[in-house]
């Protein structure tokens, strides 16, 4: 992958360390990169912003200059150039680094600043923590053990308002505990462009509201909940229902659309319960779609199939895999593909279709983007089955090419890896016609018709890989076991192959991926374990003829609007 | 030593019987020839003649006028903006109002001036909403000029133009705060904004390089740019050049407006002679100099130290009433000049209901953006209320100086300070008067005391 | 929204006064509260729709700046000043006398329906200390006495009209 040419470097002192930063960097991220800690809760990287919260203040040098020749003026004690001093503190989210600034996040003044601010947003909160859904995850919580002094001063009536309010559909607010932190309010400005929240009132009385009768109702109306520091905005499907210290975390990716927002699954004992999104900059920023978060129930949800099915009786998995295989040896076989399945999965699909001489099908799923973060492509992995090479051109519109050839006799054997062939276009009829081998999750009028049925695994319920219509390969992993009956895709369909008379081949990601890198150009430098988390971009130039579906969206282009731009690692 | 005369450059006409605020009679009183003279002439010689008077803002900040003027971006390409501050509004002041009441030509004549030094094409006077008669007078004054080419297009023929518009606030003091008073321009709340990077001179209004300037101020640039610089900076003491309006107000036989030569009277004169001393049978207690927020003074108290005089340094051991009434004494002293709103109180006023008072202003005003100043200035004014209707406890005056110590320094705009220094400034003056204000309460109530909270 | 043809001239006067339309906001609260008497959810849906913003916008201003109400007031709007230089002069006294004279609490509207009185900051006339707005008119050195004076003059201007 190709590194951006380094942008200008200039070194700044954090605490005494040096450090080289991008020109234009601040504080806060400066004194990150040295490991340096600057408590924040206005600032976010991906807001404008505002400095409203003084809880960075820091202390701010600059080298000493004689303001005459504009020499450097030594210290003679130490031999280095002195440094100028502030007297005031600065706050560290609104000073960007310029060549030789010197912060200090240490001295008594930065202690004591911090310990005044976290006074302040003390004495009008209500100090509801073991009822607080946000506790373990509350920045207030947290920095007042590390910041605080520990104990109150105020003796006074603290401030009454509003509490638990609807702002919308998925998301309740509690005003007492909010510190006017205004990062729901830019986010819903700027990145949401869904200008519904403001503050009315001023000063200490100063509440957070929707405007009467609008709701925070919008596709990412959760994102404020993510990004609130405290907890007056939670989450009415997550409320309550788990303490965060319990859950374990899970990289996944959201497999809605092409974009491949990077999530978090959170799960514990085999439960998910709850997506958040994972922070990529070169993705989705630190955003993702309210739809994307639940789609975890999928895994739960009814229809789920249970064992394998050969005509109709349940069967174990080997039986049901003999069954397949004697559907595929020797018939005109099609193969139906998924633009929702992962890389792997795509690789020996291909592998599949191959040894049983069939052709390859997509099904496509185009509908309507909102130019963020849902792109029109609903598949999340078009592109992993072109790099594959299961696919050579975009997947049309319907399978209709395909129930030409069940009517003309050509085709007498359909494999469908989870799509619902009825739901894609084919007729009852012309389903009638064919023996049907269907792998996929849940019953539908597909694995209803199918001759043999194997259930295999959700997303949140497997290993693998997906190409985001930037051709960002990215990984998502297992978070939760699948259900008892059901196997592995990648199992299900090396299993297949192998029986179906093909090259016995990898049943997980892990001894899959040597095959991979040899066959797909595309991935022939690549390891699955050397993907980083936030994804790799591959060479798209193969595939630059093709009119994809999608329209602009967060960090992306459509290609032919953009000029080409060498991809970045 | 008695007081010197009133030195009347602003406020020339203002008490004058028949004077009045239309453009006949400002006309007839010589109005607008200064305009004539100035737009004949380059605009780079008028801020240079500015930056020779060496006049400081007259708003609260004192900062010197044609450095202001300097510092704009002027390569930006984008227009330039005057925003004239007309918001009134820090306690004690009370001279703008006059200005445009009686004399609003006086003012646009100014803002004229100065827009054409600085190549402006169109400014904004925001005017604080509790001025509607103010608002209508400064509407018909700009209509007038407009129709005589005093403003508009093309005027008087330079083939320069520029509008002159009234933009009305609504009852914020925030407004005041130059980058509070260009978001309200903007329609949005008046939060400041944070300094870097938003300086007015580079990103002010829409983004664009922007002037804020007090109405007095711009008078000032009038009679600059008709005396000259170099003239203009003999009025008036070196570094506190020009005149001043001094506003007095609260416990003094004679309360009003007064207009000096920066420096040339002290404390003492204004108060004893000018304004007549305090009211019958009281003595006065306490002065505030520069607006309430400005850091108050005791009466009996001393200030030593060295000053600058010329070259040299010289030493000084000043009473209250020694005090020049000029920026850098009164800084010198440890309080300000600020707005030049002189408020006295005489021993009537308890220290701590006066606090009080001045604590359920800043609280009520504080734009709750930044959390210093808005938990700050409510706790304190819960803490003074309390001492005054509720249970006083001696240990309240520490907390009250430790709670603004959090403040001052600390937050996006000068507001911190001006709601921070008065609360300091009357603890660490009158500190056993809060100490022993819980004892005091529990006495039957003067007469005289006023009901301050 | 019924607005008077005066109001709706005005408004269309201001907007251009402005490169951005927004700013053109506090004018049209004012001409909206000077036609209407106050600023209803409908007048800020109205103000709006016609800056092209969101109505939150709106309401944030309307909220902020004490001179916007949202619900009516008395036919007269007394606001005396409380801020310390009036304070000291005894405007608290002068404020009390208002509400003894027509019977009213501090914001609220008189039971005649006559009068709201209102404690206001600093009106920028310290020197004539106390001083009291009546709607847009300001009348200083207002002790208890010459309070009861305005507010008879009130109360006879309240009778003439209804007669
Ligand atoms: C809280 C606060 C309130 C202010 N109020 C006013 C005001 O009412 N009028 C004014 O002219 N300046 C006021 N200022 C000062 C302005 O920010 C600004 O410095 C001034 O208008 C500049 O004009 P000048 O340089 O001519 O003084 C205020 C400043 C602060 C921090
Ligand atoms: S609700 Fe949360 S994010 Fe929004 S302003 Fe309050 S504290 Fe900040
Ligand atoms: S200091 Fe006070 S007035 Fe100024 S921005 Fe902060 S909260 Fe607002
Ligand atoms: S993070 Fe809030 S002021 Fe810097
Ligand atoms: S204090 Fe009342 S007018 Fe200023």
């Amino acid at each position: 992958m190709i590194q951006p040419a380094s942008p200008d470097l200039i070194t700044v002192n954090v605490d005494g360390k040096e450090i080289a930063v991008p020109k234009g960097t601040n504080m806060i991220e400066a004194a990150r990169r040295v490991g340096v800690d600057v408590p924040h809760y206005c600032y976010h990287s991906k807001l404008s912003i505002v400095g409203n919260c003084r809880m960075c203040l820091v202390e701010m040098g600059m080298p000493a200059v004689d303001p005459a020749s504009k020499a450097p003026v030594i210290d003679p004690a130490t031999g280095k150039q002195r440094v100028n001093w502030s007297p005031r503190p600065t706050i560290a989210c609104a000073t960007n680094a310029s060549p030789g600034l010197h912060i200090c996040t240490t001295s008594p003044m930065v202690k004591e600043c911090r310990e005044g601010v976290m006074e302040f947003l003390l004495i009008n909160h209500p100090l509801d923590c073991p009822i607080c859904d946000q506790a373990g995850e509350c920045k207030l919580q947290e920095q007042s053990t590390g910041y605080g002094r520990g104990y109150s001063r105020f003796i006074e009536q603290k401030n009454v308002k509003p509490k638990r309010t609807l702002l919308g559909p998925r998301v309740m607010l509690d005003d007492e505990r909010c510190i006017l932190c205004s990062r729901c309010i830019r986010f819903s400005k700027e990145v949401a462009k869904d200008d519904v929240l403001g503050f009315v009132d001023r000063g200490s009385y100063s509440t957070l509201t929707c405007y009467p009768g609008k709701k925070l109702e919008n596709n990412y109306s959760l994102n404020t909940v993510d990004i609130c520091p405290v907890g007056a905005l939670t989450s009415t499907d997550f409320r309550f229902k788990m303490r965060v210290w319990f859950l374990k975390q899970t990289n996944s990716i959201d497999t809605e659309t092409s974009v491949g927002v990077n999530t978090v699954v959170w799960s514990r004992e085999g439960v998910v319960y709850r997506i958040t999104p994972r922070e990529n900059g070169s993705v989705n920023d630190t955003w993702m779609p309210d739809s994307g978060r639940t789609l975890y129930k999928q895994i739960r949800e009814g229809g789920r199939l249970e064992a394998a099915r050969v005509s109709g009786s349940v069967a174990d998995l080997e039986s049901a895999v003999k069954a397949a295989a004697a559907l595929i040896s020797g018939a005109k076989v099609a193969v139906v593909g998924s633009g929702r399945s992962s890389v792997e999965e795509q690789f020996l699909t291909r592998k599949l279709a191959a040894r049983a001489g069939a052709e390859a099908y997509l099904v496509s799923r185009v509908g309507q983007g909102d130019n963020l973060l849902v792109s029109t492509d609903k598949n999340p992995n078009v592109r992993g089955a072109l790099v594959t090479g299961l696919i050579s051109e975009l997947p049309k519109p319907s399978l209709g090419a395909l129930g030409e050839r069940i009517d003309s006799g050509s085709v007498t054997t359909v494999v469908s890896v989870g799509e619902d062939l009825l739901a894609a276009g084919l007729s009852a009829s012309q389903l009638a016609k064919v023996s049907i081998v269907y792998l996929g999750t849940h019953d539908n009028a597909t694995s209803g018709l199918a001759k043999v049925v194997i259930p295999t695994l959700t997303v949140f319920e497997k290993h693998g890989t997906f190409v985001n219509q930037q051709f960002r390969i990215q990984r998502f992993a297992k978070a939760v076991p699948g259900p008892s009956g059901s196997s592995d895709d990648l199992v299900v369909l090396s299993k297949l192959l192998s029986a179906a008379g093909g090259e016995a081949l990898g049943a997980d990601v892990g001894s899959l991926w040597p095959s991979i890198a040899s066959e797909v150009p595309a991935l022939s430098t690549m390891a699955y374990s050397n993907i980083p988390d936030t994804g790799l971009l591959l060479d798209s130039s193969p595939w630059s003829t093709l009119a994809f579906a999608e329209e602009a969206t967060l960090h992306f282009k459509p290609a032919a609007a953009a000029p080409k731009e060498a991809p970045r690692g | 030593m008695p007081a010197p005369e009133q030195f009347r450059l602003i406020f020339k006409h203002i008490d004058e019987p028949g004077y009045t605020n239309d453009l006949a009679c400002y006309v007839r009183n010589g109005g607008y020839e200064v305009l004539k003279k100035s737009v004949a002439r380059k605009p780079e010689e008028l801020v240079d003649e500015v930056k020779k008077s060496g006049l400081r803002g007259r708003g609260g900040a004192g900062f010197p006028c044609g450095v202001k003027w300097t510092l704009l971006d002027r390569k930006s390409g984008k227009p330039i903006y005057l925003v004239v501050n007309a918001d009134e509004s820090e306690p004690g002041t009370f001279k703008d109002r006059y200005i445009i009441h009686n004399d609003p030509h006086q003012l646009i004549e100014g803002i004229m001036i100065t827009c054409f030094a600085n190549k402006v094409e169109r400014a904004y006077i925001y005017i604080r909403g509790e001025f509607p008669e103010g608002a209508r007078i400064l509407e018909k004054a700009i209509a007038e000029a407009r129709a005589a080419n005093f403003c508009g297009p093309n005027i008087l023929g330079t083939g320069y133009g520029c509008e002159i518009y009234v933009h009305r606030g609504a009852g914020a003091y925030i407004c005041g705060e130059e980058t509070g008073l260009i978001e309200s321009i903007e329609g949005k709340r008046p939060y400041p904004r944070i300094k870097p990077p938003y300086f007015p001179a580079v990103l002010g209004l829409y983004q664009c390089p922007t002037i804020v300037n007090n109405v007095e101020t711009l008078c000032h640039v009038k009679h600059i740019a008709d005396r000259g610089g170099e003239a203009y900076s003999k009025i008036g003491t070196p570094n506190n050049t020009g005149t001043r309006i001094l506003c007095v107000s609260g416990h003094v036989q004679r309360p009003g407006y007064y207009e000096f030569e920066v420096g040339k009277i002290t404390m003492g004169q204004l108060l004893f002679e000018v304004c007549g001393g305090p009211l019958p049978g009281r003595t006065f207690k306490a002065v505030i100099p520069g607006g309430s927020s400005a850091k108050v003074l005791k009466f009996g108290e001393r200030y030593k130290g060295k000053r600058k005089s010329g070259a040299e340094m010289v030493e000084y051991d000043w009473g209250l009433e020694d005090i020049p009434m000029d920026f850098d004494s009164l800084a010198m002293i440890g309080s300000m000049g600020g707005s030049g709103g002189v408020i006295v109180m005489d021993d009537s006023v308890s220290m701590v209901e006066a606090l009080a008072n001045i604590n359920a202003f800043y609280s009520h005003e504080s734009c709750g953006q930044c959390t210093p100043c808005r938990e700050g200035s409510l706790w304190m004014k819960k803490i003074t209320s309390r001492m005054v209707h509720g249970e006083a406890r001696t240990e309240d005056g520490a907390l009250l100086k430790s709670v603004a110590d959090q403040i001052a320094g600390r937050t996006i705009c000068a507001f911190g300070e001006a709601c921070a220094w008065p609360t300091q400034s009357f603890i660490a003056k009158f500190g056993d008067e809060f100490k022993a204000y819980p004892e005091a309460k529990k006495a039957p109530r003067a007469a005289a005391a006023p009901e301050l909270v | 929204m019924n607005l008077q043809a005066e109001t709706l001239r005005k408004i269309d006067e201001v907007i251009p006064h402005y490169p951005v339309k927004r700013s053109a906001a506090l004018p049209l609260l004012h001409l909206v509260q000077e036609d209407q008497g106050f600023i209803s959810n409908e007048a800020i849906e109205w103000i709006a729709d016609r800056l092209e913003i969101q109505p939150i916008n709106v309401y944030e201003l309307v909220t902020f700046y004490p001179m916007f109400r949202q619900k009516p007031i008395g036919r007269r709007h007394i606001k005396v000043c409380r801020t310390l230089s009036c304070a000291i002069m005894g405007g608290y006294r002068t404020c009390a006398e208002f509400q003894k004279q027509f019977g009213t609490g501090l914001g609220e509207v008189s039971p005649d329906g006559e009068v709201t009185v209102e404690f206001v900051e600093c009106l920028a006339s310290c020197g004539t200390a106390p001083v009291v707005m009546i709607d847009d008119h300001l009348h200083e050195k207002v002790d208890a006495a010459r309070a009861r004076e305005l507010s008879d003059k009130i109360k006879g201007e309240a009778k003439t009209a209804n007669r």
